[in-house]
């Protein structure tokens, strides 16, 4: 170090010393001996401790743990006494039907979350963005995004409140005649599914993208407007143009999580009704069904790990294909 | 200036609907849980019921035992939650904004990493179980919720764009070390951040009940979501066990009193929802600032 430094103030004009960026030196601030740094950053590594030990217990422990996804897991031996099996676990996941439906389910809905969610999102945003009274625009922004405060198991009270067979607000109102078994039949449930997701996490949207509408220029609505352009040239031409980069990093950030969903809204909304496992299951559901039920832990983790796996792969891959396209908007 | 727009009058026109349907359902929710519970069981959830009655909450009140337990326990868990995870996060992403920390790069991506990948369930549940969190309030601190590594690094950038390197020149001048500057100048000029994250992390602490579900069977234990979900459960066995079943439905809580449980969790979020309104805006638009 001490052999570049003077290298370096050599080669450079005296004004940048104190203009230009500042050099790049190990240290800049304390000394430098290695000694001395390590004694003035100790209370930093300790203020860090607590939290890094953490996150090694709760997120790097269980990684070395997916070894249960090769083994035939039996609680007497642990996790590493149990016998190894292989791949036999995958095999029994995706050899047994239970895998397509899974699979099928958590894509669908999660694509159809991203498309449905981000459409209304936009909407409500630029819809309450031309809201001029404060007043208004406070109420508006504020109910948009209450149901966001629910938890999910209060939601699913709430949903049985329209929906419960018996007694429920729909089939009182408007199918007296002919109550439909709503907790029995499947075909009902992409719908609500949709909905149910749609009331709780679009204000949340909503509120991202109004971030990035307040961000616009005004200038550039006037100058379109000076140009002849009415609201929906406006909107194409200006709003939506400028929203991209928050719309592509949130369409990505779903794309990447594509494997997960939202167990709550997936379990604890269609009240773990096995009827309707056809039309409910995804990946995160299956994982705790398995997980409780006999024998089924060599075959919950395998399923943890596929998503585990395959959710990596797809954030790196989407996080480069962001980068070749627009650096700003990588995730990382 | 206020004449009449046809675009003005379809925005109030959708943004009045969108509002009346976002408060609808937990305006039902409250109806049926004043609803009397004959007219429940006769007519069904409605939003004007035939008869009113506070027999569901006059029930809660006397059979307070396991919904004041439950209560307590989800106001024990939030707090303590919330408080050590604030902590923990704010100390971690100070230490990650700190310029020239040896390993800076190596740290940070450590805790990034845990964004990326995961050990799934299983083995998180196998590894909590065998360190006895099993029926404990740490059951509902401890696992997952209480530091998270984008939390982290919300933390870090702002402490990396609001604390000056001049701070750091003042510091050494003064013979002040790190410990004096987290504590007297950062934590203070933290807390609009600190209040955003605290509030995260409270809501996520309020609303939990997975780890109720995962590592709770005790009834003594349950928290208020995890009570609301454990119900959901039992309604369900009893239902698909129907005919000659030995559980009688009469154990379980009846239908408006289920209702009022479930607007008690969240009674005190709605209550102080117009004062969070505001920072949960910021954060959120924090939240869209790349960390």
């Amino acid at each position: 170090m001490s052999l570049i430094s003077p290298q370096q103030t050599a080669s450079r004009p005296p004004q940048t010393a104190v203009a230009g960026p500042p050099p790049r030196r190990k240290s800049t601030v304390w000394g430098t001996s290695r000694r001395r740094r390590l004694r003035v950053f100790a209370p930093v590594f300790l203020l860090m401790a607590p939290a890094m030990v953490y996150l090694a217990v709760n997120n790097y422990v269980p990684m070395a743990g997916i070894v249960v996804a090769f083994k035939k897991f039996n609680v007497q031996e642990g996790i590493w006494g149990s016998p190894w099996v292989g791949l036999d676990n995958f095999v029994f996941l995706f050899g047994s039907g239970d895998a397509s439906i899974i699979l099928r389910n958590t894509l669908l809905y999660n694509l159809a979350f991203i498309v449905v969610t981000n459409v209304v999102a936009i909407a409500l945003a630029v819809m309450i963005h031309d809201v001029v009274s404060e007043k208004l625009k406070k109420l508006y922004q504020g109910s948009v995004l209450l149901p966001f405060m629910l938890s999910i198991v209060v939601v699913s009270y709430i949903v049985f409140a329209f929906l419960s067979q018996e007694n429920g607000l729909l089939n009182n109102t408007f199918f007296a005649d002919d109550p439909v078994e709503w907790y029995g039949e499947g075909e009902h449930w992409p719908s609500i599914l949709i909905l149910v997701n749609l009331w709780r996490t679009v204000g949340f949207s909503t509120l991202l993208f109004l971030a990035a509408l307040t961000a616009i220029d005004g200038a550039l609505y006037e100058s379109a407007q000076l140009d002849g352009a009415n609201r929906w040239d406006q909107f194409r031409h200006v709003t939506l143009p400028n929203l991209m980069p928050t719309i592509i990093t949130l369409v990505l950030l779903g794309v990447g999580r594509i494997f997960y969903s939202d167990f709550g809204l997936f379990y604890q909304v269609p009240m773990d009704s096995g009827a309707i496992y056809d039309a409910t299951q995804t990946i995160d559901t299956y994982v705790y069904r398995a997980l409780t039920s006999v024998g089924g832990i060599g075959r919950s983790a395998a399923a943890g790990f596929f998503q585990s796996m395959v959710g990596f792969v797809l954030v790196l891959g989407v996080n480069w294909a962001v980068r070749r396209y627009n650096a700003k908007s990588a995730i990382f | 200036m206020k004449r009449f727009s046809w675009y003005r009058a379809v925005v109030h026109t959708v943004l009045g609907l969108t509002t009346v349907v976002m408060v609808v359902p937990i305006v039902l929710l409250f109806m049926s849980s004043i609803t009397a519970e004959e007219t429940l069981v006769k007519n069904g959830y409605a939003f004007i019921p035939e008869q009113f009655s506070l027999d569901a909450y006059r029930f809660l009140f006397e059979n307070s035992d396991t919904l004041l337990r439950a209560y307590g326990i989800t106001i024990i868990v939030t707090l303590i939650g919330t408080v050590v995870g604030v902590l923990l996060t704010s100390a971690l992403g100070f230490a990650l904004s700190v310029p020239d920390l040896p390993g800076r790069r190596t740290f940070s991506f450590v805790v990034f990493f845990t964004l990326l990948f995961n050990g799934g369930l299983v083995p998180t549940y196998i590894m909590y179980s065998g360190l006895g969190v099993k029926n404990t309030l740490l059951a509902y601190i401890v696992p997952t919720l209480l530091v998270n590594a984008f939390n982290v690094i919300l933390m870090r950038t702002f402490y990396a764009n609001s604390i000056p390197p001049e701070v750091y020149e003042a510091a050494k001048m003064d013979g002040a070390g790190y410990f004096r500057i987290y504590f007297t100048m950062v934590l203070p000029l933290g807390k609009p951040i600190l209040a955003t994250i605290g509030l995260f992390i409270a809501l996520l602490y309020w609303n939990d009940w997975t780890n109720g579900l995962y590592y709770v069977s005790d009834s003594n234990m349950f928290s208020i979501q995890t009570y609301l979900a454990k119900i959901v459960q039992n309604v369900q066995a009893v239902s698909s066990s129907q005919a000659g079943s030995s559980v009688s439905t009469a154990a379980l809580p009846q239908v408006s009193v289920r209702m009022a449980v479930a607007f008690v969790a969240l009674l005190p979020l709605l209550i102080i929802y117009p004062l969070l309104q505001k920072y949960f805006a910021k954060g959120i638009m924090l939240g869209a600032v790349k960390g």
